[in-house]
C-alpha cells in the first residue's frame, strides 16, 4: 500500500507534499514517515494518508477560453500606462 | 576492573555487535523502506555503544575506539544472542524482539541506578529505544502466526543472557570488525 506524506516545517506553516512510502499497514507507514520525514528535527508534524484516499483532479475544462479567470488573461502593465498617460502622472519608478 | 565497566562494556559490546549484525541487511532487506529503517537501527545501536563505551573509557583511562575495536575476542562481554549471524529474516526479527525485551528490562534498572552519569545515559539511550521497541512490536504482530518466526523465537530465547565464551561465528565478525584498525600499527592516526 502506497502512503502519502506530508510535513509541515514550523507550527503555523501550510503542510506541504514531502513523499511516500510503501508500508504493509498504517503502523508500519507511519514508523517509516517518522524515519524518512522526521528524525532530523525537519519536521514539525506529519500526516500520513493511503494514496487511495486522496481526490485528484487533474482537467481542468476551458472550452471558451475564458482567459479572465486567469492572471495571465488580464495583464494590468498596459492598462496601467493609459490610465497613467490620460491622468498626466508618471509610474512611482520613473519619479 | 570494577564492576561499573564490566557492565558498560558488556552493554557497549551488545548494542556494538548487534548494530553489525542488524547492518548486515543493508541494501538486502525484504523490502526497500525497512531497509532504510533496519539500517537506521543498527546505525543507532552503534551510536549506543560509542556512547558507552565512552564512558566506561574515561574510567578506564583509554578511548572508545580502543575499546571498541582493540581488544581480543575473548574480551567481549556480548551476549550469544547478538553474535549469531541471521540471514533469514524471521530469525533477525525474533533476535530483535528478545533483545528489545531484555534491554528494556536492563535500561529501566540503569535508569535508575545512583550513578547519575549511566542513569543519564541509559535514560537518553531509552528514549531512541522506544521506537525500536516499537518497531519490534510491530514486526512480531505481524509475525505472531507464522511458524517460522515461532521457532525462532524457541530457538534463540535461551541465548540472551549467555555470555560465557562466544559462538564460532564471533571469530570471523572479530576479524571482519577490527581488520580496518589492526592493518596498521597501534597509536595510526585515521
Amino acid at each position: 500500500m502506497i502512503y502519502e506524506v506530508f510535513r509541515q516545517e514550523r507550527k503555523g506553516q501550510a503542510f506541504q507534499h514531502a513523499g511516500s512510502i510503501e508500508a504493509p499497514d498504517e503502523r508500519f507507514a507511519e514508523w517509516y514517515a517518522r524515519e524518512q520525514y522526521g528524525r532530523r528535527g525537519e519536521s514539525t508534524a506529519l500526516w500520513i494518508a493511503p494514496r487511495y484516499a486522496l481526490h485528484p483532479i487533474e482537467d481542468f475544462v476551458d472550452e471558451l477560453n475564458r482567459n479572465y479567470h486567469r492572471v495571465d488573461g488580464y495583464p494590468l502593465k498596459e492598462k496601467l500606462k493609459e490610465a497613467r498617460e490620460r491622468a498626466g502622472t508618471t509610474s512611482p519608478r520613473d519619479r | 576492573m570494577s564492576e561499573r565497566a564490566q557492565l558498560l562494556l558488556a552493554i557497549a559490546d551488545d548494542e556494538l555487535v548487534l548494530g553489525w549484525r542488524d547492518s548486515e541487511w543493508t541494501g538486502i532487506a525484504p523490502f526497500l523502506e525497512e531497509d532504510v529503517a533496519f539500517s537506521s537501527i543498527a546505525q543507532n545501536e552503534i551510536g549506543h555503544a560509542r556512547a558507552l563505551y565512552e564512558l566506561a573509557a574515561q574510567e578506564l583511562c583509554t578511548s572508545a575506539d580502543e575499546l571498541a575495536f582493540d581488544r581480543q575476542p575473548e574480551e567481549y562481554r556480548c551476549s550469544r544472542l547478538v553474535e549469531l549471524r541471521l540471514p533469514e529474516w524471521e530469525r533477525t526479527i525474533a533476535r530483535h524482539v528478545l533483545y528489545e525485551e531484555a534491554d528494556e528490562a536492563r535500561l529501566e534498572r540503569l535508569k535508575s541506578s545512583d550513578d547519575g552519569e549511566l542513569a543519564g545515559l541509559a535514560a537518553k539511550i531509552d528514549r531512541e529505544e522506544a521506537y525500536h521497541r516499537m518497531h519490534a512490536q510491530m514486526w512480531s504482530d505481524r509475525l505472531r502466526d507464522e511458524p517460522r518466526f515461532q521457532a525462532a523465537l524457541e530457538e534463540l530465547r535461551p541465548l540472551v543472557n549467555v555470555r560465557e565464551g562466544h559462538s564460532p561465528e564471533f571469530a570471523e565478525l572479530w576479524e571482519q570488525m577490527t581488520e580496518v584498525r589492526r592493518s596498521q600499527p597501534a597509536g595510526t592516526t585515521w
